[in-house]
């Protein structure tokens, strides 16, 4: 009796004295991740849930990613089955607008070289020595669409679920940093002043009912992987274009979306464990999504400007940096630089077709190289 | 002959900065217009002074809606 309240009261310090420094470490990363989202507003969302996630796992002994862990549970049912990120898609598409694209079809090319990086990158990570699984995972940073990413990795790499998502949600929110110097070094004074007319084309209902069934059976016949990516998101699209459920549209856009992004943050945040996390893997995975949004970035700007070219000027080449699929960041960022270098050229609306193109565009990659992964038979 | 001032995309008139019988150098903003949740300043074509103003704040336009006249 006289010695069990000593060894009872030392129980009360055992996560403090059980504190590695890779835990203290980690414990330091998901704070960081909660100072950017709470103080500079980056994707405050995912940010907020991932760093919270990243503390409470990395506190010896609590248990919460061990067997019967509560976070574990999470991250079993809800990423290694897929179901969240297919969730999320269903909201992505109740609430993406394809008008500016469907007013200015052939932007969407635009939106196909956004998705350069992504192919350039996973080269570059095979010749690093990761497995081809992986370079995949790693390549889809280059989507610049969290989602897609998610749920990539999640089908073929879980183990760098943390170090992959991680990278494409903070370099999204960096896109404003990141674009507008690649847009500078690859264009012409002359270039970066084109005005581009103000678009305007009424699109009928018909139209915008048909296009989501339409891209769903193609994209799907040609790249049968990414059905369950495309069709989610055409599912979505064709609930809002419809008008007819409004209430399905309504819970798709906000409640579903709300408690899945919560439970998907949360489980990315349990999956950034020490033991997990801090590995040169980890950073090696930072640099070269760094590198696949670059490389996004110039090819839609370099293809911008053939197109400029072939137009005979009509088009101006910044609109390129927003083929990638930082939706709507990238576009605003065009829209800016724009103004900066004429205040009468607005290229939002321009932009915004190929935003939207390239969120089918990194979708439309991802199946693609799903069903080539099929086809390797890996 | 007066130049038109046009909205450069479809959006909702947040505030004038110039009201009518003020002059404007080219490129100075006449007014603001919000689009995709971002601000968006739309400058004069040309100096000289704003003859009219056809829109108020919280209105709706299409782009290409005519919104101001300078002379």
């Amino acid at each position: 009796m006289d010695s069990a309240l000593p060894t009872a009261l030392r129980a009360l310090g055992l996560g403090l004295s059980n504190l590695g420094v890779g835990e203290a470490f980690m414990l330091l990363v998901g704070c960081l991740l909660l100072y950017l989202g709470i103080r500079h507003r980056f994707e405050p969302l995912l940010l907020l849930p991932i760093g919270f996630g990243a503390l409470l796992v990395n506190i010896p002994m609590a248990g919460l990613m061990e067997e019967d862990g509560v976070l574990r549970y999470f991250y079993e049912t809800g990423i290694l089955t897929e179901i969240f990120p297919i969730l999320i898609f269903i909201g992505i598409g109740a609430m993406i607008d394809f008008q500016p694209l469907l007013e200015n079809p052939k932007i969407i090319l635009l939106g196909a070289a956004g998705q350069c990086g992504i192919f350039l990158t996973l080269l570059l990570a095979l010749a690093l020595g990761f497995t081809q699984l992986e370079a995949v995972a790693i390549g889809i940073i280059g989507a610049c669409d969290g989602p897609t990413a998610i749920y990539v990795t999640s089908k073929y790499a879980p183990h760098l679920l943390a170090a992959v998502s991680v990278a494409a949600y903070s370099y999204m929110s960096l896109v404003p940093l990141l674009q507008p110097g690649i847009m500078r070094l690859l264009t012409t004074s002359k270039e970066r002043k084109i005005v581009m007319g103000a678009v305007r084309r009424p699109i009928s209902r018909t139209t915008k009912i048909v296009f989501p069934i339409a891209v769903t059976l193609t994209a799907s016949l040609i790249a049968p992987m990414g059905t369950p990516l495309i069709g989610m998101v055409m599912l979505g699209n064709l609930m809002k274009e419809s008008g007819v459920v409004e209430r399905l549209k309504n819970s798709s856009e906000n409640e579903i979306t709300n408690i899945v992004t919560l439970l998907l943050g949360l489980s990315i945040g349990a999956t950034m464990q020490a033991k997990n996390f801090l590995r040169w893997e980890t950073l090696m995975i930072l640099c070269l999504g760094l590198i696949a949004i670059i490389l996004d970035t110039a090819a839609g700007v370099l293809l911008g400007k053939l197109m400029s070219f072939l137009s005979r000027g009509k088009i101006n080449p910044l609109i390129g940096a927003a083929g990638i699929s930082a939706f709507p960041m990238s576009a605003r960022v065009v829209q800016m630089e724009g103004q900066r270098y004429n205040r009468k050229s607005h290229l939002l609306m321009h932009a915004m077709s190929a935003n939207v193109g390239g969120q089918i565009g990194s979708i439309i990659a991802a199946a693609i190289m799903l069903s080539l992964i099929q086809g390797l038979g890996t | 002959m007066a130049t038109s001032v046009t909205a450069p995309m479809v959006g909702k008139i947040l505030k004038l900065e110039k009201q009518v019988g003020d002059t404007v150098q080219e490129d100075e903003v006449v007014l603001v217009m919000e689009a995709m949740k971002m601000e968006i300043f739309v400058s004069a074509p040309v100096s000289g002074t704003i003859k009219n103003i056809l829109v108020e704040p919280g209105q709706s336009v299409q782009a290409d809606d005519l919104l101001a006249e300078i002379e």
